[in-house]
């Protein structure tokens, strides 16, 4: 009995430490990976002044997680000053929120891709009279962060980094990185391109921007999963940003604020204009401001220039959508979603998107959105 | 010391229940016993319903992604399915999830094989109650927790053991290494080994106490060293025991999810070396693409899944028939 007893001590004692060791490694495990959420979930909350309530009750709302921190924001503002409408954003990603919305459980939808016509066919009926629409309402820079010893000023172009990532171009001192870059000591280290092994807005959008920009270079379609060969992957933005932190020779593309958080350097890119564009907020929404309106009527999705040479213009973007009715809307649901997306596509709800590495829309664009919303019916 | 062990830990004789069973059974049965017969043949049935339940739902959502597939579901080297149009098969995954499981056997299943005659036959009982804790601890270790360590701890600590496989198995092309992280599925089949390493010992342990004492003693009389017993009377009678733990250990293999997810570096290409990054599994892939599915997408993956399942049921099956043939032999 005692020995028994003993032992179960033991065994209590082993299981502890087991339990704590497993919470030490969850903490370090989070620790890497929440630190590339945001650069602070507090941001700056400006006061309710202009942000208009109507209606009440409880909004639905889900889909890409890229919009997530903007929109943990917006609604953490928008309900200090409603008090009688409660918002609740699941980030489930841009699929599954695009297919809630299709079936008609939630009152928009964020995406990080314009609707496909079979989708815009299926909205009609959900929408009674109408069909869904594409709304830009967050931009934001893809950084492409690179490890490589002693490199601090990277540059790169299109048609470089779509040789890289095709597993083309396999050495940092390769001839084509070596033009761009006279001034640096390229070690002669092999190159190890990441790519995301989900699903994921950021790999479309990419790789929208190789196919659009390096036509010769790349020769996949654009898609949410990763069509080329070799490199290596992993899940999630903060894993490829991690796996770069920690790997000598490695590059991979993710959201500004994830380089930000890990202190991760980026690539400059050479777009031809007159200096190297670096990938900030800034430069992000000068090429959203070179993009084109190619939605019809309502629709305002938009088609980004990837060839722009303007000075400043940081053409890798990602330009995310909210997904509504534009007419038909559910009539309990309509009033709190206007007034909802009136705040985030106004000059405050846009303003405070800067300090979370997202690109405010250009006053252009924002002021049809805003147009487009006060319509919606 | 060994007996009371055994005697502690098999089921209670046997003798006792039998007569009471036979006793009941021979007069007009009672009420209670037509309650249990009740519900223990509801439960079976119930169980049959749900397994039924679950391939029927598996095939018909299979059945509308198959439609749309351009490419072939079991030879296409791609997953696509949320493309327009959708291109999606299973080759790479189909070779991952078996090569990691089947390199996961090849480690886990000779150690706790070891394990367990060590507990059973070898060890002093302070060390052997406290180290069998020990061991089916690991199976309470959540996978995402092996999979944080596999991804912090393990993979970079691997890049000098491929090293030295590449340095003397390099030139038979499955052990050529290419410097960068160890994630690939040989990694995978490691960390799956450690995962299932529990269950089968366990099960082995359990079937290696119950391995008849006067065997053993007559063996031990008739001067037979320890090795010799173990090899002539408790591995013969264990084997059937040992290939069902294995198949167990096999099932957890081939499913797991959380683990492999975090360590492997997935890609849908088939390598020829083991120790290079790629690869994919079922469970793996079904993880890291739902999130992001559309309908087709979704559908695609339940299709993937229902290849699982299948798989896994034609493992459970070829366990059942070597025990039943073995059974012969040991009964």
């Amino acid at each position: 009995m005692k020995l028994q007893h003993k032992n179960r001590l033991r065994t209590v004692a082993l299981g502890a430490l087991a339990v704590s060791g497993a919470l030490v490694l969850t903490a370090c495990g989070s620790d890497d990976n929440s630190g590339g959420g945001n650069g602070g979930g507090s941001g700056s909350t400006k006061a309710a002044g202009n942000i208009k309530c109507e209606g009440k009750g409880q909004l639905l709302a889900s889909g890409s997680s890229a919009q997530k921190n903007a929109m943990d924001l917006w609604v953490k503002n928008f309900m200090a000053a409603c008090k009688g409408i409660q918002i609740n954003y699941k980030p489930t990603g841009s699929g599954a929120g695009i297919q809630e919305f299709l079936q008609g459980k939630t009152a928009f939808a964020g995406s990080d891709s314009a609707l496909k016509p079979e989708e815009v066919a299926k909205s009609k009926e959900v929408v009674k009279g109408g069909q869904g629409i594409n709304l830009p309402m967050v931009g934001g820079p893809i950084a492409i962060g690179y490890n490589v010893p002693g490199v601090d000023n990277l540059v790169l172009d299109a048609d470089t980094l779509a040789k890289i990532f095709d597993g083309k171009i396999e050495k940092w001192n390769d001839e084509a990185i070596a033009k761009l870059n006279k001034d640096a000591k390229l070690p002669d280290l092999k190159i190890q391109p990441f790519h995301r092994s989900d699903e994921s807005g950021t790999t479309d959008n990419f790789t929208k921007y190789l196919k659009g920009a390096a036509d010769k270079s790349w020769p996949y379609e654009p898609a949410k999963a990763w069509k080329a060969k070799g490199g290596q992957s992993a899940d999630g933005s903060a894993g490829v940003s991690s796996q770069v932190k920690q790997t000598s020779g490695a590059i991979s593309y993710f959201e500004l604020s994830y380089a930000t958080a890990n202190s991760i350097k980026t690539v400059k890119l050479d777009t031809g204009a007159s200096a190297p564009v670096e990938a900030t907020s800034d430069n992000a929404s000068k090429a959203i401001a070179e993009a084109k309106i190619v939605g019809t009527g309502k629709d305002l999705a938009l088609k980004l220039n990837y060839t722009t040479k303007a000075d400043g213009a940081y053409p890798i973007t990602l330009v995310t959508y909210e997904v509504v009715g534009d007419q038909g809307n559910k009539a309990d649901t309509l009033p709190a979603t206007k007034s909802f997306l009136t705040y985030i596509a106004s000059q405050d709800g846009q303003a405070v998107l800067k300090d979370l590495g997202y690109a405010p829309l250009p006053a252009e664009i924002a002021a049809k959105v805003r147009e487009t919303v006060a319509g919606l019916s | 010391m060994d007996i009371t062990s055994a005697t502690a830990a098999g089921p209670p004789p046997a003798p006792e229940n039998g007569r009471t069973v036979a006793e009941q059974g021979g007069g007009t049965a009672r009420v209670g016993d037509r309650i249990f017969l009740g519900l223990s043949r509801g439960s079976g049935i119930l169980l049959l319903v749900i397994m039924a339940a679950i391939a029927v739902f598996l095939t018909i959502r299979a059945a509308s992604a198959l439609s749309h597939d351009e490419g072939d579901f079991f030879t296409t080297f791609e997953w696509n399915a949320n493309a327009t149009p959708p291109v999606f098969g299973i080759a790479v995954l189909a070779f991952g999830t078996v090569v990691s499981s089947v390199i996961a056997m090849l480690l886990a299943v000779p150690v706790a094989i070891g394990i367990a005659l060590f507990i059973s036959h070898y060890a002093p009982r302070r060390l052997a109650a406290p180290l069998s804790y020990v061991v089916d601890l690991l199976a309470a270790v959540p996978s995402i927790v092996y999979g944080l360590w596999g991804a912090l701890f393990l993979v970079p600590h691997l890049s000098g053991l491929y090293g030295w496989l590449n340095d003397y198995f390099g030139w038979t092309g499955v052990f050529a290494y290419h410097d960068g992280a160890a994630r690939s599925l040989f990694t995978i089949g490691i960390l799956l080994a450690i995962m299932i390493l529990p269950i089968v010992t366990s099960v082995s342990r359990e079937v290696f106490l119950q391995a008849p004492k006067m065997h053993e003693e007559a063996a031990l009389a008739l001067g037979a060293t320890r090795w010799e017993v173990i090899r002539m009377s408790v591995l013969p009678f264990g084997r059937s025991g040992v290939i069902s733990a294995s198949m167990l250990g096999l099932g957890r293999a081939l499913g797991e999810t959380m683990a492999v997810a975090t360590v492997l570096s997935p890609s849908f290409e088939i390598g020829k070396s083991l120790l290079d990054p790629g690869g994919g599994t079922f469970a793996q892939n079904i993880a890291s693409s739902f999130k992001e599915s559309g309908e087709i997408g979704k559908d695609a993956l339940i299709a993937s899944g229902l290849v699982l399942f299948v798989l896994t049921l034609l493992v459970n099956g070829a366990a059942r028939l070597i025990i039943a043939r073995r059974k012969e032999y040991t009964a």
